[in-house]
């Protein structure tokens, strides 16, 4: 009878660990080595370095596993504290994409949904950078699609750095990822991926709204090195 | 077997381990900078010591290892071209289907022995179903450009490497068993050649051949580099069934296609505007600026060798 309560006993201390920051970095680790494995992906820091300062990467968003590709670029312990910023309307729909989204990549959900929203999305945003968080974020809001190199910016991103003037805006140019993994396909092409880091871009004091969207989406433009002549 | 083995390890350790000695004290001699061509050299030689390495690895594991380490030169060459050729959302099973299928069905093919289906695989069946599948897909944008570069794709990058692991298929009366000698063979007379060509044209080079292409490239390098790699095969026959003469003839062609394979490479680097393929290779760029030469030469070399002596 001893035995079976002490069985019981230490089941229930198993059971109250939390392992989903295990789980987590876990995922992370594999996932970034998978990203190298398909992509050689290799991290270009053109305006600025690699730190521990907290930060909003913005990148333009051309598949599903762009916020991968970006944070198997990031040192380890950076990437332990660093967000990605997903849809709730796609990613929290279902429970499969709410287990990979939330519990497997640590993203944070916001609604994109202007009509019927639950939560307001910078509310949510701002208590991830509270807490600490690095955030990945793609500000045209949808993967593209089209022949455009970058859609229009949402306003999100302007919303944020006059939120919380302290953390810095970094553009990151995510090279070849449209075709690596276009819209609704399921397995990736071998492509070599570059991601390009460019210099923060700082809102100048009394900045309006739709400059500033402009400008940050032209600093991620002239990452692209397409822009600078390489022919594809 | 294990002599020839023995003296070529002892001959590329030592050649190495020269080129090692050389560029320390150039190094040493240049002081606290380096100059970039310094520093590159450096980074290259160490670069073909990981090779050397992973070749010799490759080829203590027998045939597998080998149709392994070249089924993974192709993939990585693929992976570099595709990159920079024009494709659409309409083309990505076709081009899942180059990485996932073709790449691996040639390279059991080569384990299978099975000749015939080997050389007409890519040709013949890949190059037909490829446009056919492509045209299903409604496509026509640019249709041709696509197919074109699809088809010479997997052609330089995987047709034509596969036959550096074929050669041990070759079935040469006399020579059972000693295939991986005929590959170790053709990869240093080729890439010998390269460096050679590189260090002529570094020391002597002026005339350059096309200055459009490659400004690299010299008739000085060309010439040099030919003239020591043609005496290298020839020293290099007990290796292969061949007499010394025949040797350097058979490695004076397969440099000059190797030669070919830089030029070609070179023009389509321009074509795109990128000066190297990649960055696997450090000092080197990527696999298809170290597989060019080699991607020419083989299946040359090949079918001289399965005319001529089977």
């Amino acid at each position: 009878m001893a035995i079976v309560r002490e069985d019981t006993r230490s089941q229930a201390w198993w059971l109250s660990i939390d392992l989903k920051p295990v789980l987590r970095s876990l995922t992370a680790s594999a996932l970034a080595m998978l990203a190298r494995l398909i992509t050689g992906v290799r991290p270009i820091w053109q305006g600025c370095q690699p730190s521990r300062k907290q930060r909003i990467y913005f990148a333009n968003h051309g598949s599903h596993v762009d916020f991968i590709l970006l944070s198997s670029c990031l040192p380890p312990d950076q990437r332990a504290k660093t967000r990605g910023v997903a849809a709730a309307d796609y990613w929290g729909r279902t429970r499969f994409r709410r287990l990979i989204s939330e519990v497997l990549l640590g993203a944070v959900l916001v609604e994109r949904n202007w009509v019927e929203r639950k939560a307001d999305p910078l509310a949510v945003l701002i208590e991830a950078l509270d807490r600490g968080d690095t955030l990945i974020m793609f500000p045209e809001g949808t993967r593209n699609m089209g022949e455009e190199p970058l859609l229009r910016f949402r306003s999100g991103l302007y919303s944020l750095a006059t939120a919380r003037p302290d953390v810095e805006l970094i553009p990151c140019w995510l090279e070849n990822m449209s075709r690596v993994l276009p819209k609704g396909e399921f397995l990736p092409v071998p492509l070599l991926c570059r991601a390009i880091f460019g210099a923060p871009v700082i809102p100048s004091p009394g900045e309006e709204k739709y400059a500033f969207l402009a400008r940050a989406r032209g600093a991620l433009l002239a990452l692209d090195p397409k822009s600078k002549g390489e022919k594809s | 077997m294990i002599r020839e083995t023995a003296l070529l390890m002892g001959g590329l350790i030592g050649v190495l381990s020269s080129a090692s000695a050389v560029a320390a004290i150039l190094s040493f001699r240049a002081g606290a900078t380096l100059s970039p061509a310094l520093q590159n050299l450096n980074q290259r030689i160490k670069a073909w010591w990981l090779m050397v390495l992973l070749i010799s690895g490759a080829f203590i594991c027998g045939k597998a290892g080998v149709i392994v380490l070249f089924a993974f030169v192709s993939f990585a060459a693929l992976r570099e071209y595709v990159t920079l050729t024009y494709s659409r959302r309409s083309d990505h099973r076709v081009l899942l289907g180059m990485f996932g299928i073709v790449i691996p069905v040639q390279y059991l093919l080569v384990w299978s022995e099975w000749y015939g289906l080997f050389s007409v695989f890519i040709p013949v069946y890949c190059f037909l179903v490829m446009p056919a599948l492509t045209a299903l897909r409604g496509d026509t944008e640019r249709f041709l450009d696509r197919v074109a570069e699809q088809q010479w794709g997997i052609m330089l990058a995987v047709y034509c490497i596969s036959h550096v692991p074929a050669l041990m298929t070759l079935p040469i009366p006399g020579f059972e068993g000693r295939g991986l000698l005929l590959i170790a063979f053709l990869i240093i007379t080729v890439q010998g050649s390269d460096v050679l060509q590189y260090i002529f044209g570094k020391l002597m080079g002026r005339h350059v051949i096309s200055a459009s292409v490659s400004p690299s490239k010299t008739w000085e390098g060309l010439v040099g580099g030919m003239a020591s790699a043609t005496l290298l095969g020839g020293m290099l026959h007990w290796l292969t069934p061949f007499s010394a003469l025949e040797a350097a003839a058979i490695a004076a062609l397969s440099c000059l296609m190797g030669f070919f394979g830089g030029l070609v490479a070179s023009a389509i680097k321009r074509d795109r505007g990128v000066k190297d393929w990649g960055n696997m290779i450090e000092g080197h760029g990527g696999m298809l600026d170290r597989a060019d030469s080699l991607i020419f030469a083989a299946p040359v070399f090949f079918h001289l060798v399965r005319y001529l002596w089977t």
